[in-house]
């Protein structure tokens, strides 16, 4: 099956040799998963070595993969997958396969390293639990859909996929189930990601209607000749799908709850690619956003609204997981912008999602390695001077906070200083408002991710005044936790400037997508990077100030009206219970009473009555005299044979 | 003969049958207006059989014999069955069936 791949002119061939084996990628940690999942309590003992080395191999034949195809020449670096007619349906026919191209194969090279290294750390992390190898299970089952997601060659595959990782999503976060807000915040995560989920099926469907194939190679291909209303539906569809599942605004009031499962699931799936999804979504369906600048704008809207929320909120919030979840939210905010600057912004967006996949993760697993030596506390006001007693998480921490502040020569600096350049470029009033608020925005993350840092790892010993009950004693964690932190402390730090310096995520990349357009910055870049890093800068003292130089109060205190608000995450669930679930239960409520009254007692009732008294008048026919019988039948006897014999004369 | 002599004898048969059936309580003789009934039937098939010549109607008046005389057991057992539980051969007794 050869195909065009449209984005890039880029001729999909059929994949050879290694290549041929990526349905390995799905197909391990899924089987891995069943293994763990039916194997019962017999696998307690080696099932967490198992998930283990599913997901190594997964990155083994992921590494495989990608060097094979790296050794074809630029044009050929799309290698179809066949697989199986999954749907034949008259006209309507879809095959599953697999699509081996730059774009998923940098998705594969991050799930399954970030993947097999937080195995590793959940490994020591999740010891003590019971439940260790159902957890393992769970990552696995994860790996294989975040994979089968991102390798797809089909929507309908993809959908596969992007339900699969809500479910494990959904696993996870109520892991500790027993909990009972921890199971309401993953029925939470996972009600909301419905909605995004309804926007991708209805996309699908939209798919079909236009175009006759949910192939990407068809749609995207077609999308250069259709109609732009039907591209404007779709890719806003496609951006409700994106916003459900990578909690951007109006549906991001999912993520911060979601920190209720365990850290590691945290800093993978809520941190370093599921949440990325989304991203995946839109740029992947580049040549539909191409001809819908309605929908392209949107996409930068929201992610310019979600960059700023996610930062307000980020810098009000006192427990460690959430305000890394809010920052989450916000770097996410810069990838969707970036990926609704068109073309010129597609590149960057993954640029900074890698980096970030790196960072988010270490500083993730640097907070369950806090909150482990910590009694499971995760509130920053307890913690405090940290610095001496946790030295390599200190380090790995800081190393990802300069990382995600933008400090050169970091990672984090290379690949927003990209975006905010990309921000920058175009005419008219657009890129002075979406520059700005990427500066801004730069501003604020340097704020509150300094305060996290140091709330934590700095001041005076907040859990050391015999307040806390059992006094904890905070401790470096064991060498299985560490490792992965060091490791990703080391991508946090080399990632970016070597995939800038040497250009090659842009050469690796570039012919995935159309080239962009030329466009001349509104002011001169090396301008804003100065600006950027000045107010990078203050960022970074405001925190130093605020928490550093003044003690930061082990209760908080009340803040001013913007503070409440942001640790309230800006009254978003205040509005989705006005919006949608006050008028929600009333609608229902409303409709059970009209379905009593009309329905019930009224349509249904009456019929029942009715049919009730036919059928006692009726019944009175039924003397029990066979005479009266007899006489019945004679006279129906005798009508039928008269209107016969009248009939035939 | 007129043939059809034979006709208006059975349609009186049939009458008188059919009567007796309506009219009489006793299940014995409402049996006997089913038997009257049917015989007469069968004297309307022989007598067509004969006007048209062929033998149709006579293996059609066997055939209504035949089922006559499974029938005769059937309903005399029901008879029977009714009688002893109710010590009454009345129709009109038998009426729980009703609503």
């Amino acid at each position: 099956m050869s195909a065009v791949i449209p984005m890039s002119g880029l001729q999909a061939v059929p994949a050879t040799g290694v290549e041929s084996l990526a349905w390995l990628l799905v197909v391990i940690p899924l089987l891995s998963a069943g293994v763990l999942l039916l194997a019962g309590r017999a696998a307690d003992r080696w099932g967490h070595w198992l998930g283990l080395a599913a997901s190594a191999v997964a990155f083994v034949v992921g590494a495989l993969v990608f060097f094979s195809v790296l050794g074809h020449g630029a044009e050929e670096r799309a290698r179809s997958v066949a697989g199986f007619s999954w749907v034949p349906a008259g006209t309507f026919q879809v095959d599953a396969g697999l699509l081996v191209d730059p774009l998923s194969l940098s998705f594969v090279l991050l799930i399954t390293f970030v993947g097999t290294l937080i195995h590793v750390y959940s490994v020591e992390y999740m010891a003590h639990d019971v439940d260790r190898r159902r957890f393992f299970a769970y990552l696995n089952l994860f790996i294989a859909a975040m994979l089968l997601l991102v390798l797809a060659d089909s929507y309908l595959l993809l959908y596969v996929g992007w339900e699969g990782v809500g479910l494990a999503s959904y696993l996870l976060i109520g892991f500790w189930n027993h909990r009972i807000e921890y199971a309401v915040a993953a029925k939470k995560a996972f009600v909301v990601n419905r909605v995004g989920d309804f926007g991708l099926s209805l996309a699908i469907m939209a798919m079909f209607v236009s175009f006759g194939s949910v192939q990407f190679d068809d749609v995207l291909s077609g999308a250069a000749g259709a109609s732009e209303t039907w591209l404007t539906v779709i890719g806003l569809l496609l951006l409700l799908a994106a916003c459900g599942k990578s909690a951007q605004f109006p549906l991001q009031s999912w993520l911060g709850d979601a920190m209720a499962g365990p850290t590691p699931v945290s800093a993978l799936i809520h941190a370093a690619t599921m949440v990325t999804a989304g991203v995946y979504l839109v740029i992947r369906s580049g040549p539909i956003f191409e001809g819908a600048p309605a929908a392209t704008l949107a996409v930068a809207v929201v992610g310019a609204i979600t960059l700023l929320y996610g930062a307000i909120v980020g810098a009000a919030k006192d427990d460690i997981k959430k305000a890394l979840a809010a920052s989450t939210m916000s770097q996410i905010g810069y990838m969707m912008l970036a990926a609704g600057l068109g073309p010129i912004g597609y590149v960057f967006a993954i640029f900074h999602l890698l980096t970030h996949g790196f960072f988010k993760a270490g500083m993730f697993l640097g907070a369950g390695s806090v909150m482990h030596g910590m009694n499971d506390e995760t509130d920053m006001r307890r913690f405090g001077g940290l610095r001496r007693v946790m030295m390599l998480t200190w380090v790995t921490f800081g190393l990802g906070w300069l990382a995600i502040i933008g400090v050169p020569p970091f990672s984090g600096f290379f690949s927003k200083d990209e975006i905010i350049h990309a921000a920058f470029e175009g005419e008219g009033l657009r890129p002075w408002v979406l520059g700005t608020i990427t500066v801004i925005g730069a501003g604020i993350t340097a704020f509150y991710m300094s305060r996290l840092f140091f709330m934590t790892f700095h001041g005076r010993k907040r859990w050391h005044d015999g307040t806390v009950a059992p006094e904890p004693h905070p401790h470096e964690s064991p060498v299985l936790m560490v490792a992965p932190m060091v490791v990703l402390a080391i991508g946090s730090a080399a990632l970016g400037p070597v995939l800038y310096y040497t250009g090659a995520l842009e050469s690796w990349l570039e012919p995935v997508f159309t080239a962009p357009p030329e466009l001349e910055p509104v002011v001169n870049l090396d301008l804003v990077t100065a600006v950027t890093l000045l107010v990078i800068v203050a960022g970074v003292a405001l925190a130093f100030l605020m928490y550093l130089r003044r003690d930061v109060p082990v209760v908080a205190p009340r803040g001013n009206a913007l503070t409440r608000a942001a640790r309230a995450d800006l009254y978003q669930d205040d509005v989705n219970d006005i919006a949608f679930v006050t008028t929600g239960t009333a609608f229902v409520r409303g409709m059970g009473e009209v379905d009593d009254d009309l329905v019930s007692r009224g349509a249904v009732g009456g019929v029942t009555r009715s049919i009730r008294a036919a059928g006692a008048g009726l019944s009175r026919l039924q003397t029990g005299f066979v005479r009266s019988y007899a006489l019945s039948m004679f006279a129906g006897v005798a009508l039928v044979v008269g209107a016969l014999l009248i009939t035939q004369i | 003969m007129d043939l059809m002599n034979w006709v208006y004898l059975s349609v009186v048969l049939f009458t008188i049958g059919g009567a007796t059936v309506l009219v009489r309580r006793n299940a014995i003789v409402v049996f006997m207006g089913v038997e009257l009934m049917l015989n007469s039937a069968n004297l309307a098939f022989v007598t067509f059989a004969r006007m048209h010549g062929d033998l149709d109607g006579q293996t059609v008046a066997l055939f209504v014999m035949l089922v006559a005389a499974a029938e005769v057991v059937i309903g005399l057992a029901i008879i029977m069955a009714i009688f002893r539980a109710r010590r009454s051969a009345s129709v009109d007794d038998a009426n729980l069936l009703k609503y």
